[in-house]
This record gives structure tokens, C-alpha cells and sequence, in this order.
């Protein structure tokens, strides 16, 4: 069965080739769907094959050529199908950038699962369901982790006790007053809902009230808002777990049992203890595990990233054994893991740890989607007007009416207060997603459950389609704070590290043991034993500020490398402004033919086995640009900053930068580049433009580099330049083969 | 036990002072706060930098010695004063909390930028120690080693050139198109305030139990 895939793809309109795609895969899923292995859409020589195969076999035993076994690898098949197709649906929204600005990606997602559904249904198959097993335990937790592990700490210790509050006071307000409201209304006559009691509104209260880290994560993220409100929402989604599942499994114990006791209620309390404590000390053990393992990866370093994805995926699996809270001791793994995993392992685990999260996450979040569509066309469903129109209502009340009470509340506590406008945004970004589907989903079968099944599903269409649409537009008329675009400044690091002892000194001076004072315990703590444990080697005592250092000069490094301009040192050396020095065509011009030459270069990388990943050249490109951006840093910092003594210096210095550049306009991958070094240098390059100094974070200056350095700049100006040139540019001799291996 | 007629005597100077039109003070912060200073004096009317020094907690913090320089430092009165004092008074010490405290969130936009300008200027006289009006490289230096001193034995080359990539970025910021003969002096109150924008200077230099809103004043007039 061919895929005849290329053809459509070339054709023009894109919409299309989605539409094509779709309907392509659609038709494929279901046809697989059936039980029916030869369906008429498969070619017919393969039909007459396994005819003529099947009548052979009769007579006499001829060899198949070509066989048709479908069933074996249905599964799989099946399984990837789907993911193709939530795939091409992402790619096909990204490339249609008009529809994405006004809808939200969820809801496009859930609409086309809608159609999936839909389509499925109208060939008369079954169409799948969201399976509750399927969904808790392969599609959710990749999300958390991928939340909990880049969690940004800061901000969300800063407000983890409002966060504490919406989440739990929080939930349990809405709980209590949807299950409340639902239940008067059961008791109006008009409504025919007579026979469902109070214990199992409250059920459903349970199930409706939490808000979704998914759905909060898929539209939050498209609206860049400020970093409060969003770890304020997000924090509130993620930690009201706990709450969701004690009340959950309360509920639904005593709904079974069609009466409340007092012990019942105090023992849910301790539960809800046991339950979000147990989580949290689950996912800290495995934390601390995965850390201390961590410590012994360098070995191995190809499967440093499996380690932290499986300890994570054990923590929960762990949690959720005892019916403890996984959300909470995912987080808590991933949030404990972080800091001592990043430490020791290579950078490349680390990237590859940061995109596989993403990337699973990713497709998790375009399947649940999908699939919520999909469901809502499949199951039974028992619509009940009242019953669906007063959820919605009072979901939208409670919501509001806890947040502003709760605000009111905090803001005693709360040095930045929550304004109207934040409580607005924190109200309306409650939504409601595939938990609260999957929940419902696990009800025990009985007429109510369709009941509860629709208005679940309304909610949630209504909240993600109505509020996840209309909540960027609201954004930009309320005129909130958007997200700050993060410049990652030296400076701001030193000083937010000189506030946090600068505040710590003044509680202790007033005798005050405040905030600061305990996080500063802790970190002295955590320092003194933590580290020495868990993290491997001398990183352990590398203070704060140096690894930040260290990390941001390596991410300049590595950007410098992989724009193929490592010679290029003058220019592009921040990410702050590359553009002014030349005009933007000369610097294409150039990165284009860098560009080509790496491509060139490229292939002459040696391959590496899988079992061990050989130092290659990217990594010595660098250590080497780090190197030269060291050397340059000292140059330019003698030029600029400090006595006046060095203040001959001069102009020649960075005007032979200039030089390398046009060096490397030229390079051939032929030629080495030192052969023309020699005749530009002599020229004078005085029309160029001055290139503005560019703040440069070096390595860790290599002392013996910096003595041989400032004595060489006093000379004179021929001087200046052979050294120059030879600083920068390593000699003819020595170092022959080096560019070869310069430029991956 | 603190003097207690001294106190009630003193009392409407020293809201006077915490009250820079924008805070909310009350009086029983102001109570615990002379409390604290009567403890730290040992019941005497001033205290000196020993006093300071002997608090047992403040000896892990690596800026110490610059933090209770701040105290004595004449600037921080802001009485167009320099120098710095040997021993300070209840309300000198005052003054210089004030510098810590939140602001209130009815404060209108240019209330905040004053007191956050007013923070920032703490900040840079602690930097600032020879009160030329710049921080100079070697100053700079000198606070990066400090942030540094407490984590063992740290290169002091490391320390320089964090130091020194700072300040480069500072320049670049600020002064991006330098001639070739410009020499970066140092950094001025406003290349300090540019480059700490990103901070919120308002919430994140604050003491929080400074807060209790239990007595708003708006320019002298108490009104509850």
C-alpha cells in the first residue's frame, strides 16, 4: 500500500493539502478501524495477491511473494497514525498564520477532532473515546513534567502562598457551592432531575471545579502574559490536584454508599494531607535519587536524559499506586531533580532533556485535544438544558466570586498586590479541560453519567472555545502586563544575588526573621550538604553567580559557533545588537557563505558509534571560540575600561577585526585562510564603519594569556597588528590542521 | 524594656520621618523598631558599628561590612551630607529603614518612580564608596569579590572578569557608539538606574513586616 502522500503535497493551495492529509489519514484510521483486513479502498492486485496466495496454498506451497498481514502491526500503526495526523494538524495551523491569530491552537485542535470524530461516525464506525487509562497515564504526564521541570522558581516560590490558596481554598469553594447550586437546581420541577441527590452534585462539583493545566498551559502560553499572572494561574492548576482527587474519591466512595458520616468528612481531611504530602515526599525521594544518579552519569553520557525521564514517569506511576497525588510528586521531582541533574550532566543531555520534554509534550497536548473532539461526536451523551446552562452559570460565578474573595483576602499578605485587573485575568483564565472529561469518563456507568458527561464537555468547549478566544483580545484591551522579553543581563544577576544578602542583613538587623532570612538558611544549607552530595566533581562549590556566567558565556559561544562565525568575534559577540557595525545585506552576504562552507565542511564530522559519543569538533570549536572571545574580551576591556594608562591603545587593535572579517568573506574551503592573511593585514581598513563594543562575557581568563597580553599592547603599531593577527589567527605553523577541524 | 517617656516624646519626629508622603507607617512597627534598637544599643541613645557587628546572623552574609557602612554612611540622611558618622542616632536609623519599605499600592506612578529612585540611590551609594558620584571599575570589582568572598576559595581573576563583563555591558548599554579614543569612566546614577530597569526596585527592596496597614498617613495627615 503506497502512500500517495508526495503528489498531494506539491499541489499549491496549502488548505488544501491539509484538508487532503486529513481526510487521507482519516480514511486510513478508519479503514484500518474495521475489522475488515481487506477493505475495498486497498488496491486490488493486493486483494487478488492474498485471493490467488490463499488459493495456492490450497494446491501447492509457492513462495509469496508479496503477502498482506495487517493485523500484527495494527496497533502501532494505529497509534502513529494518530500522531501524524495531531502533527500535520499543528505544522498545517503554523503555516496558516491568519486563523492562529484569532483562535487559540486548543481550540482549532479540538474542532478538527470534532471533524475527525464526526467523519469516523458518518462511515458508521465507532469513533474512540479518550480513554481514562490512555490519558492519565501516557498523555498527562509528560505535560507536567514538562511544566514541572522548567518551572520557573523564583516567581512561584515568591507566591507559593497565594498559589496554596487559589488552589486549595480555592477549589474547595467551588466545589462545594457548583455541587450546592446544582443541587437546588435538581429540585426545580421543570428540570426532571429529581433523582440526582446531593452526594452526587457533589461529585460533580468535584470534577468541574478544578482548573486545567493543560488548557491553562495551551492558551496562556499563546498570550505572553506577565510572569505573576501566569505562574499564579498555572500554580493554581497544578497543585489543586490534591484537592480534585481526595474530594473525587471522596465523593465518589460515598456516593456509593448514599451517606455521609463525620468520620467520612475527617478522615477526607487527613486524606487530603496524606494525599498532597505523600505526593510531594514521593516525588522529593525519587527527586533526590535521580540527582545522587546523576552524580555517576559522566560514564555513560549517552543515557543521562532517559534517567530523568524515568525517574519522573516512576514518581508518578509511584503516587499514583497509593492514590496520592502524581501531579504533585511529578512536579516535586522534576522541581528538587533540576538543579543538581543540570549541573552534572553534559549540555547535550541537557538540550536533549529540554527538547524531548518539549516535543512530547507537544504532541501529548495536540492528541488531547484531538481526541476531546473526537469524543464529545462519540459518546452517548443526555442533554438537559437547565442542567448544562446553570453549570456553565455558576461555574463562571463561583469562579469569580472565590477570586475576588481570595485576592481580598491575600492582598493583606502580599507586598505586590493583585489589582482588579489581575483578579479579572486570574478569574477568567479558569478553564477547564481534559481532566475533568477524563474524571467524568471514570464515573460508574449509570444514566446520571451521561448526564454529568455532557455538561463536563460544554463546560469545558465553553471555557476553552469562548474565554480561550476572547481572553487575548480582553488582554489587550485591559492593557495587562505582558511578559517581560527576558535579556539575560550580568548585571541584574549580581545585583538580584547583592539584594537577596543586602535584604537578608537588614532582617537580621531588625531582628526580624523574615522571608529572606529563611531562604537564605536554606540556601546555606543546601550548599554546605546538599550539593556535595548530589552534585559530582568541583561544581558542587561553584557559587551562583559563576555558573550563570558560565552558562551565559557558553550559550554566546555556541550561538557565535553555529552562525559559522567564530572569526567573527568582533561583531556578533551579544545577543543585545549585532546589526550596526556593517549593513544588514554585507552580513548575509557573509553568513551565507559560511553557511555554504559549513555544509562543506560538514561531512568531514566523523561519524560516532552509539555506544560512546566521541569529543567532536563542536565541542572544540567551543572551547576554541571561547578562547578567542576571551582574548578579545581582554583586548577590548584594556581599551576601554580601567587606567588611563593603557589609553594608547588604540584604534588599529579593532580595526584589525575588521580585517578577519574580510578573511572570512573570502574563505575557501580550499584554502586556508592564513594564506591571505599576510597581505590584508597590511591594508588599512579606515572606511568601515566602527563596530560598537558589544558586551562580552569571556571565560575564565586563562592566566598566563592575560600577562602575555597587556605587556604586548604598549607597542607600537606594526606591533600591534602581527600580534593581533597572531592572537587572533594562530600562526601558519604550529597549528596547520586547526581550521580544518574550526569549522564543523 | 525601652524609655518609654522618650519614646512618646520622640514619637511624632519619628513618623515624621518614616512618612515620606508615600508609606504606611504604624506606630507599632515604629514601637518594635525602637525595641530592636534599644536591644542592639544595649539601652544607650546611640549605637556604633560594634553594636551592629556583634549580631551573631549577620555573620554569613558576605556583604556585611558594606551593609552596616550603610548605616553610617551620612548620604543615606539625605541631608545633602557626606562622610559618614561614627555612631547614629533612633532616628538615623530610621531613616535608613525607610529606605525598605514597600509601596503602597494606592501610590500614584510618579510616587513610585521617586521611591524607587530613592531606593536606587541606596543601592548606588553602597557601591559608590568614594563618593566621586561613579562606580568605577575597581569599585565594581570590589563588590563582585564581596558577593563572591563567602564561597571559598574563588580566583580572584574569576571575580575580575565577571566584574569586568558587567561593566562592559553597562558601557555597551548605555554608551553604544563610543569613538575610538572614549575611555568608559564609570558608571553614573543614571547608567545604574537603565541597566537595573528590569528590576522591580519598588517590590523587590523590601522588608516585608514593614507593611502593616494599620495606620495610613499621606504627608503628616494621620488618618485613622
Amino acid at each position: 500500500v503506497r502512500l500517495k502522500m508526495d503528489p498531494i503535497r506539491r499541489s499549491s493551495t496549502l488548505r488544501l493539502t491539509g484538508l487532503l492529509c486529513l481526510l487521507f489519514l482519516v480514511f486510513f484510521s478508519r479503514g484500518f478501524a474495521s475489522h475488515d483486513v481487506v477493505s475495498e479502498k486497498s488496491s486490488g492486485t493486493t486483494q487478488e495477491d492474498s485471493r490467488s496466495q490463499a488459493n495456492s496454498t490450497a494446491h501447492k506451497k509457492t513462495f509469496p511473494v508479496l503477502s498482506f498481514n495487517y493485523e500484527h502491526v495494527r496497533t502501532p500503526f494505529e497509534i502513529s497514525l494518530w500522531i501524524l495526523l495531531a502533527l500535520f494538524m499543528k505544522l498545517g495551523f503554523h503555516i496558516i498564520p491568519t486563523v492562529s491569530h484569532i483562535v487559540p491552537e486548543s481550540c482549532l485542535l479540538i474542532f478538527v477532532g470534532l471533524l475527525v470524530g464526526g467523519i469516523i461516525k458518518a462511515t458508521g464506525e465507532q469513533p474512540p473515546i479518550l480513554d481514562s487509562n490512555l490519558f492519565f497515564l501516557y498523555l498527562l504526564p509528560p505535560i507536567i513534567l514538562d511544566a514541572g521541570y522548567f518551572l520557573p522558581m523564583r516567581p512561584f516560590t515568591e507566591n507559593i502562598g497565594t498559589i496554596l490558596m487559589f488552589a486549595m481554598v480555592g477549589t474547595l469553594w467551588n466545589v462545594f457551592f457548583i455541587g450546592g447550586m446544582m443541587y437546588a437546581v435538581c429540585q426545580i420541577d421543570a428540570a426532571k432531575l429529581a433523582h440526582v441527590d446531593l452526594l452526587s452534585c457533589l461529585l460533580f462539583g468535584s470534577i468541574i471545579s478544578a482548573v486545567d493545566p493543560v488548557s491553562v498551559l495551551a492558551v496562556f502560553e499563546e498570550i505572553h502574559i506577565n510572569e505573576l499572572l501566569h505562574i499564579l494561574v498555572f500554580g493554581e492548576s497544578l497543585l489543586n490536584d490534591a484537592v480534585t482527587v481526595v474530594l473525587y474519591h471522596l465523593f465518589k466512595e460515598f456516593a456509593h454508599e448514599q451517606a455521609i458520616t463525620v468520620t467520612g468528612a475527617v478522615l477526607g481531611v487527613i486524606s487530603f494531607f496524606v494525599v498532597s504530602l505523600g505526593g510531594v515526599m514521593v516525588g522529593v525521594i525519587y527527586g533526590i535519587v535521580g540527582a545522587f544518579t546523576s552524580r555517576f552519569t559522566s560514564y555513560s553520557r549517552v543515557i543521562e536524559p532517559l534517567f530523568v525521564f524515568l525517574y519522573s514517569y516512576m514518581a508518578y506511576l509511584s503516587a499514583e499506586i497509593f492514590h496520592l497525588s502524581g501531579i504533585m510528586s511529578l512536579i516535586a521531582c522534576g522541581v528538587i531533580m533540576r538543579p543538581y541533574v543540570e549541573a552534572n550532566i553534559s549540555h547535550k543531555s541537557y538540550t536533549t532533556v529540554k527538547y524531548f520534554l518539549k516535543m512530547w509534550s507537544s504532541v501529548s497536548d495536540t492528541l488531547i485535544f484531538i481526541f476531546l473532539g473526537v469524543s464529545t461526536v462519540a459518546g452517548p451523551h443526555t442533554w438537559n438544558w437547565i442542567f448544562v446552562i446553570f453549570t456553565v452559570i455558576f461555574c463562571l460565578v463561583s469562579r469569580v466570586l472565590g477570586v475576588i474573595g481570595l485576592t481580598a483576602f491575600m492582598n493583606k499578605f502580599r507586598i505586590v498586590k493583585l489589582t482588579k485587573k489581575d483578579q479579572f485575568i486570574i478569574a477568567y483564565g479558569g478553564l477547564r479541560g481534559a481532566i475533568a472529561f477524563s474524571l467524568g469518563f471514570l464515573l460508574n456507568n449509570n444514566e446520571i453519567k451521561n448526564l454529568f458527561l455532557t455538561a463536563i464537555i460544554t463546560v469545558i468547549f465553553f471555557t476553552v472555545f469562548v474565554q480561550g478566544m476572547t481572553i487575548r483580545p480582553l488582554v489587550e484591551l485591559l492593557a495587562v502586563k505582558k511578559k517581560k522579553e527576558s535579556k539575560e543581563s550580568i548585571n541584574e544577576e549580581i545585583h538580584t544575588q547583592f539584594l537577596d544578602h543586602l535584604l537578608t542583613g537588614i532582617e537580621d538587623i531588625c531582628g526580624h526573621y523574615g522571608h529572606h532570612h529563611w531562604k537564605d538558611k536554606l540556601n546555606r544549607f543546601n550548599k554546605t550538604y546538599v550539593k556535595r552530595w548530589l552534585i559530582a566533581g568541583e561544581r558542587s562549590t561553584e557559587p551562583q553567580l559563576i555558573s550563570f556566567y558560565n552558562k551565559m558565556e557558553l550559550k554566546q559561544a555556541m550561538m557565535m559557533v553555529e552562525s559559522g562565525s567564530a572569526a567573527k568575534l568582533p561583531t556578533i559577540v551579544s545577543t543585545v545588537s549585532i546589526r550596526r557595525a556593517i549593513s544588514k545585506s554585507r552580513e548575509e552576504e557573509i553568513r551565507r557563505v559560511l553557511r555554504a562552507n559549513l555544509q562543506n565542511t560538514r561531512q568531514r564530522l566523523r561519524s560516532y558509534s552509539r555506544y560512546e559519543l566521541l569529543n567532536d569538533a563542536l565541542e572544540d570549536d567551543i572551547s576554541e571560540a571561547r578562547f578567542r572571545k576571551q582574548k578579545e574580551m581582554e583586548r577590548r576591556m584594556s581599551h576601554y575600561l580601567t587606567v588611563p594608562a593603557n589609553r594608547q591603545e588604540t584604534p588599529p587593535v579593532r580595526k584589525v577585526f575588521f580585517q578577519q572579517e574580510h578573511k572570512v568573506y573570502t574563505y575557501d574551503d580550499s584554502e586556508s585562510p592564513r594564506g591571505r592573511a599576510s597581505p590584508s593585514c597590511a591594508d588599512d581598513v579606515s572606511e568601515l564603519k566602527e563596530t560598537p563594543e558589544k558586551p562580552d562575557q569571556s571565560s575564565t581568563p586563562r592566566a598566563n594569556r592575560d600577562a602575555e597580553l597587556k605587556p604586548k599592547e604598549q607597542d607600537d603599531q606594526g606591533d600591534q597588528l602581527k600580534v593581533s593577527r597572531c592572537l587572533s589567527d594562530p600562526g601558519p605553523n604550529p597549528e596547520d590542521d586547526e581550521d580544518s577541524t574550526f569549522l564543523p | 524594656m525601652y524609655n518609654y517617656k522618650h519614646y512618646c516624646k520622640n514619637l511624632h519626629k519619628y513618623i515624621h520621618i518614616v512618612d515620606v508622603c508615600f508609606f504606611t507607617v504604624s506606630q507599632e512597627q515604629i514601637k518594635n523598631l525602637y525595641q530592636r534598637f534599644q536591644q542592639l544599643s544595649g539601652n544607650h541613645e546611640k549605637i556604633s558599628r560594634d553594636d551592629l557587628e556583634r549580631i551573631p546572623a549577620l555573620n554569613n552574609n558576605p556583604i556585611r561590612k558594606q551593609i552596616i557602612t550603610a548605616f553610617f554612611d551620612k548620604r543615606n540622611q539625605h541631608q545633602n551630607d557626606v562622610g559618614s558618622l561614627d555612631e547614629i542616632g533612633f532616628e538615623q536609623f530610621l531613616m535608613v529603614m525607610s529606605h525598605f519599605r514597600p509601596v503602597n499600592s494606592t501610590a500614584t506612578e510618579e510616587e513610585k518612580v521617586t521611591v524607587r529612585k530613592q531606593k536606587l540611590r541606596f543601592l548606588f551609594n553602597m557601591h559608590d564608596t568614594d563618593n566621586d558620584g561613579i562606580i568605577t571599575l575597581d569599585e565594581y570589582r570590589t563588590v563582585v569579590e564581596e558577593l563572591l568572598s563567602q564561597s571559598g576559595a574563588i580566583e580572584t581573576e574569576v571575580a575580575r572578569s565577571i566584574a569586568d563583563a558587567a561593566m562592559l555591558e553597562v558601557a555597551s548599554t548605555n554608551v553604544p557608539h563610543m569613538a575610538p579614543d572614549d575611555f568608559y569612566e564609570g558608571i553614573t546614577f543614571e547608567h545604574f538606574e537603565q541597566i537595573l530597569k528590569g528590576i522591580e526596585m519598588e517590590s523587590r527592596m523590601s522588608i516585608r513586616f514593614l507593611d502593616m496597614n494599620t495606620a495610613t498617613m499621606r504627608c503628616g495627615k494621620l488618618s485613622s
